[in-house]
């Protein structure tokens, strides 16, 4: 659905966007992560041919940047940072007027049918700028669906949302992903991405990492597992520092902290090593380290 | 097509809930049709008084043999609102042109404006009618307006038939249109280039200069307006206008709109 392959931006002498080779298949909720200036509105902007790159190519759709810009334009729904909806105008006009540039064929139809999925119908007549910005969103949300895309460009969609907002945004991203369509997905916001997506990249100028969000926590941090214990010392835990798939055991108050590879087949022997040498099992979870923990790991070392 | 009458009426559904706006296209042309008319009226009596010898030389060629001395000085000060019907079309389309691309800008619209399938050419075709129309419409009622009002004043006399002969309906259905798509290219130019509205208006309104030169120049004297110099400034608007409309969508870089957009 979207290839990439050396895309290179530069403005005058700053290199927004360096040599981006990445490909997102289709269905594929993908999260583009990345600090405050690190290019990704850029990289957004020249997927959907709004610019072009200043070196490398793109296939968006089975079009070709810098050359097929129309069609991408036509196939492609992009929401942009801010809603950018023309407040003096009714809600159902502004989608009408996209849905006439997009050249829907039933515009009136697409119009009463994403107003009324996002439930905005009963406002279809009030003014944009009347709308809270959780409303104004979703209508720049169904501006980009209104020509049925296969593929979306969402940038930062729940940005200045309440999380009542983002939830429904996040509801309605998620029913968009069962329907098969794929969504490129900027965000700073990692839990949102740690939700919805199937795979993140971690971008600054260059991508840093592209993985799933749980492969990217265990090539990082490995998995750790916290037993609750109703009496922990120094002992419990060499004796489970013994064992051979165990990276490093230690004692926090009660509780023993446990690294290792893959808790799903090595936790039984663990609790079976635990209760011969006599430790009282309370609680066994995994402790998670969040995306916040892998992205700020990466951009710090970036 | 239905690309270019979508960007119109989206243009006038958001130009016209601006009272301001609304005001100017109705009020200008208001104004400059009835000033002559009251002019022509008040000097119903007084004007019968003068003498050829009081009018330019230039002009005095232009009196029609019918037409008393009085009727002439009439026609002579009437004759100088001519140009005001160019002014209209000049000036009215400046305050709608001058925010098309810059208040698309400031309230964030562009981008995603920008993301579909529309030409740059249709969108600027676009933007260019929902501004040249309403100052032509604008013009052309002002003008059936100060038409009707002459020939009442006037009670169809050779002064009448003067007042539209071929020199003002060029004037005004050539001239005019001709003078508000260079109007509207030159806003639409500087709208595309800068980043503030008010800066746009200001600097698109430098546009009105060069018709205010000719105007002045007329009242001091220095050239009289005649058929011949209205066609060649047609001829030579046309050429003007196919230039700015041309430079217009050169000019218009969607790149850098977007990105030097802060």
């Amino acid at each position: 659905m979207i290839k990439t392959d050396n895309l290179s931006k530069k403005f005058n002498t700053t290199l927004a966007v360096d040599n981006l080779n990445l490909e997102v298949s289709e269905g594929e909720v993908f999260g583009f992560l990345g600090p405050n200036g690190a290019g990704k509105t850029t990289t957004v902007r020249m997927l959907t041919s709004l610019i072009g790159p200043t070196t490398g190519s793109a296939i968006v759709n089975g079009f070709q940047i810098g050359k097929q810009d129309t069609e991408i334009r036509r196939s492609v729904g992009i929401l942009t940072e801010t809603p950018g909806m023309y407040d003096n105008l009714s809600a159902e006009f502004n989608l009408e007027i996209y849905a006439n540039l997009y050249e829907v064929k039933d515009p009136k139809g697409q119009v009463e049918k994403y107003l009324r999925m996002l439930g905005l119908w009963d406002r279809r007549m009030d003014a944009a700028g009347t709308f809270s910005k959780g409303m104004k969103q979703k209508l720049a949300i169904a501006r980009a669906l209104l020509h049925e895309p296969r593929i979306l460009f969402l940038d930062e969609p729940t940005a200045a949302l309440d999380p009542e907002a983002a939830h429904l945004v996040h509801d309605f991203i998620t029913e968009l992903q069962k329907e098969g369509r794929t969504i490129f997905l900027c965000t700073h916001n990692l839990d949102e991405a740690d939700r919805l997506c199937d795979r993140v990249g971690v971008f600054k100028s260059h991508l840093l990492v592209l993985d799933t969000p749980a492969n990217l926590r265990s090539q990082l941090f490995g998995r750790r597992v916290v037993f609750h214990l109703a009496r922990a010392d120094e002992s419990i835990a060499s004796s489970i520092k013994l064992l051979p798939f165990v990276r490093e055991a230690k004692v926090i108050e009660n509780k023993l902290l446990v690294s290792l590879e893959d808790p799903e087949i090595h936790n039984p022997e663990i609790i079976r090593t635990l209760v011969g040498a006599g430790a009282d099992i309370q609680f066994v979870g995994e402790l998670r380290h969040s995306l916040e923990d892998v992205y700020l790991e990466l951009v710090k070392n970036a | 097509m239905n690309k270019i009458k979508t960007i119109v009426r989206k243009e006038w559904a958001e130009v016209f809930k601006n009272r301001m706006v609304l005001f100017s296209v109705i009020f200008l042309p208001l104004f400059l049709s009835v000033l002559p008319l009251i002019i022509l009226y008040s000097m119903g009596g007084s004007a019968a008084n003068s003498a050829n010898a009081d009018l330019p030389a230039q002009f005095q060629q232009f009196c029609k043999t019918n037409m008393n001395a009085g009727q002439c000085m009439q026609y002579y000060i009437v004759s100088e609102f001519l140009i005001m019907f160019m002014l209209i079309p000049l000036f009215i389309p400046v305050n709608i042109a001058s925010y098309s691309i810059v208040g698309e800008k400031t309230t964030r619209s562009l981008e995603p404006l920008l993301a579909t399938p529309i030409s740059t050419s249709e969108l600027l075709a676009g933007k260019n009618l929902a501004s040249v129309i309403p100052a032509i419409i604008a013009t052309w009622i002002g003008f059936a307006i100060f038409a009707i009002g002459t020939l009442i004043i006037t009670g169809g006399s050779a002064l009448a038939s003067a007042l539209l002969d071929p020199m003002w309906l060029i004037a005004v259905f050539i001239a005019g249109p001709l003078m508000a798509v260079l109007s509207v290219n030159f806003s639409i130019m500087v709208s595309s280039r800068v980043n503030d509205p008010r800066v746009a208006e200001q600097l698109s309104a430098v546009i009105i200069l060069p018709l205010l030169a000719v105007f002045f120049g007329q009242i001091a004297g220095l050239f009289i307006l005649n058929s011949t110099l209205i066609l060649i400034m047609c001829i030579v608007l046309l050429l003007v206008d196919v230039l700015m409309v041309y430079l217009a969508v050169r000019l218009f870089q969607r790149e850098t709109i977007l990105t030097r957009w802060k």
